[in-house]
């Protein structure tokens, strides 16, 4: 499918979607479960929002959720607590497949929320919304109830009513613009179209999530359109404009940090796609600077972007969904 | 069932424990609202909202008039009897502050939260709590939130309402998000008004008054504090806010004052505005400056009697629910219903804090208190025990 076809038929707005009854109505019609997962981390000043909102709206006046999560990664403030408070399920991560251990980061949530929730739809929300809507779930999730061949679909925001001019700039964030498209324009050209490739809210069959492998921190959206991109081609993929946006604004800094972790992803990638051969062996020191005085000084910043395998490959996640166990060999 | 006033005062632990479990739709419909800005004259965009959940919830006629409300009624069993739910829908903050509400486990947060998102939320809210709770209403309900009610709003959307709709109403509930306990059955006469003192740019600064706008609005204060105000009945002068001149070195040359007279006497708001007229006519002739006073409203005082059905009943209620009752009077919705002749009360929803500052603070758990009490006054005056025989 090519990126304008695409863009025409798989990229909407969420006021299409408005009527949730009538997506309740085919969600029931096809026996489909839908869980939220909203990973957090010190999240006290937004997570009771997002909780009252969805089950209030989405789950006791129109049942589009079966179950609401939040699976944290060990706050130190009240997001646990508050969570609890306002009637979600709340999970420490460490807690879930703990045999496996505990890997840091919101990729490792996600990647727990698979096996953890029970939905064959899995819709991630980021915690930190300012400006919390029942839009941010049933945009996302009616065009996998409404279209069967839709997979993953994925959020982008900020589309201004009015626009003098015709034609204007759309796009993402600053990591997005300097790093993810350049790079996408490079090796995987049709992802371009994705407006937002590393935007925290998505929607996803639980089929396309338990065949791929999840980074553990920032590198997880690239990896995921990458993967399901090579799996199912663009047209498993959709986008729904969710108007405005409200949230934290990271510094350059911490830009640049998740910046490093995606291009580790990226580069790994490349080469298990086999679009390059070999990835010489890189480092995995981020060396950022500060000026002290009148002496700059090196700032060094371990980061390895480690990797949970896809979690059809985890026994205890095929005995729980009842799948056959896959033979070891000897 | 409810056929005495015992029968309902002993529904009210009920009506509180099952509103427990119904708080969350009450707090989605709190921070879907709370995060609309609506000062006076630009509510739209929260009438739409109140519009919309009143579709939502099955209430009939839902629209908006030409004054800008949001109108939707819930049909009655038998539909004798009308009864309106006013919250209003406008707030004192601009559409340019941060409405972002943040909620904790034991409060909400925000600009506008209790003055009156949390108003509005119960009326949103309302239909489905009824419904919730299984209680068979006799009268129509006609749910209003209510358009440019503050400031130079002036009651608009209300009085409009209330001038042109063509059945009686029997009685008028308004709901303020706080206080938890307010009781207001009667209203203050008032006078608000603003002045404003303009020195034209090419002034003869060597004669009197050269000192600019701002002096000169001083003197009109003080002549104003030198009105004497009778303790009894109790009349007030509120000075509400002033602005002028620009910088810290030029002279100013417009200033403003907004002011309020409230009174519990017939016509002594009118005879002080009268006053407040000569103040600024003799200034205005002595310095030279352009003076001019505005009357932004008016009310007459009025309301219930103490002894009134509706007032005790009323009192009997926030006392079943341990609510200590704080009696005041209103300028508000209530004095509108008021001027009309139709018997209302304002109630408050919660406690709160910092009103009309952008840290506004309500807290949680006493809502559901609120709403018992709420439902209480509904049922009170749907079965009659509010009529003035």
């Amino acid at each position: 499918m090519n990126i304008n076809t695409w863009l025409k038929t798989n990229t909407f707005h969420h006021s299409s979607f408005s009527d949730i009854a009538s997506i309740v109505e085919e969600k029931q019609k096809q026996k489909l479960k839908v869980s939220l997962c909203i990973p957090t981390l010190n999240e006290e000043a937004t997570i009771g929002k997002e909780i009252i909102i969805f089950k209030s709206e989405l789950m006791n006046l129109q049942p589009l959720l079966d179950e609401i999560a939040v699976i944290d990664s060990g706050s130190e403030d009240k997001t646990m607590e508050i969570a609890a408070s306002f009637g979600a399920d709340v999970y420490l991560s460490k807690e879930i497949l703990p045999e496996l251990g505990e890997e840091k980061g919101k990729g490792e949530n996600l990647w727990k929320a698979l096996y953890q929730l029970e939905g064959d739809i899995i819709v991630y929300i980021d915690a930190d919304i300012k400006n919390i809507h029942p839009r941010f779930v049933y945009g996302l999730v009616a065009p996998l109830i409404f279209n069967p061949t839709i997979k993953y679909v994925k959020a982008f925001y900020d589309r201004p009513l009015a626009f003098s001019q015709g034609i204007r700039p759309s796009g993402g964030g600053r990591v997005t613009e300097i790093l993810i498209r350049p790079l996408f324009s490079l090796f995987f050209p049709e992802l371009t179209a994705i407006v937002q490739p590393l935007s925290g809210e998505y929607a996803v069959r639980r089929e396309v999530l338990e065949k791929i492998p999840f980074p553990i921190g920032y590198g997880v959206e690239t990896s995921h359109l990458i993967d399901v991109f090579t799996m199912y081609g663009l047209e498993a993929f959709a986008q729904t404009d969710l108007d405005k946006r409200v949230h934290r604004n990271q510094d350059t800094r911490s830009l640049g940090k998740m910046s490093f972790r995606i291009l580790q992803t990226f580069l790994s990638r490349l080469a298990r796609v086999g679009i390059i051969d070999k990835i010489p062996n890189m480092s995995n020191i981020l060396r950022q600077f500060q000026a002290h005085d009148n002496f700059f000084e090196e700032v060094l910043f371990e980061i390895d972007e480690e990797e949970r395998p896809p979690m059809l490959e985890i026994p205890a996640y095929r005995k729980k969904r009842k799948l056959p166990q896959k033979r070891t060999k000897k | 069932m409810y056929d005495s006033l015992k029968d309902i005062l002993k529904e009210l632990p009920r009506f509180h424990n099952e509103l427990l479990e119904l708080n969350e739709i009450l707090l989605a419909n709190l921070i879907m609202i709370g995060e609309i800005p609506a000062p006076t004259f630009e509510e739209e965009q929260r009438i739409e909202f109140l519009k919309n959940r009143f579709a939502e919830s099955g209430l009939l006629s839902t629209s908006s008039d030409e004054s800008g409300n949001a109108l939707g009624i819930l049909q009655g069993e038998k539909g004798d009897r009308n009864i309106m739910i006013v919250a209003h829908a406008d707030t004192v903050f601009p559409a340019t502050v941060d409405h972002t509400l943040s909620i904790r486990i034991d409060r909400v947060t925000g600009p506008s939260v209790g003055d009156n998102s949390l108003g509005c939320a119960v009326l949103a809210a309302l239909p489905k709590i009824i419904e919730a709770l299984k209680l068979p209403i006799y009268s129509n309900l006609i749910f209003m939130g209510s358009s440019r009610s503050l400031g130079r709003g002036n009651l608009e959307g209300l009085r409009f309402f209330l001038s042109n709709f063509k059945d009686p109403v029997v009685a008028g509930l308004c709901i303020e998000g706080v206080e938890l306990g307010r009781l207001s059955y009667t209203s203050l006469g008032m006078l608000r008004g603003e002045i404003t003192c303009q020195v034209p740019e090419a002034y003869d600064w060597t004669r009197f008054g050269a000192v600019g706008a701002i002096i000169t609005l001083n003197e009109v204060i003080n002549k104003i504090l030198e009105i004497p105000l009778p303790g009894r009945p109790r009349t007030t002068i509120v000075l509400g806010s002033i602005h002028g001149g620009t910088s810290f070195d030029t002279i100013a040359t417009s200033a403003l004052l907004r002011f309020e007279i409230r009174s519990e006497a017939e016509g002594m708001a009118k005879n002080i505005g009268m006053e407040i007229e000569d103040i600024v006519a003799s200034v205005a002739s002595r310095t030279g400056a352009e003076i001019r006073l505005e009357k932004i409203a008016e009310r007459r005082p009025g309301g219930l009697a103490y002894n009134h059905p509706l007032a005790r009943n009323a009192r009997a209620i926030l006392n079943k629910l341990n609510i200590k009752p704080r009696i005041s009077p209103s300028t508000a919705e209530l004095s509108a219903f008021i001027y009309n002749k139709i018997p209302a009360l304002t109630v408050g929803i919660t406690n709160g804090g910092h009103l009309n500052e952008e840290n506004e603070t309500i807290r949680i758990e006493p809502i559901s208190v609120g709403i018992a009490q709420l439902l209480g006054l509904l049922l009170v005056i749907d079965r009659g025990f509010a009529d003035e025989h």
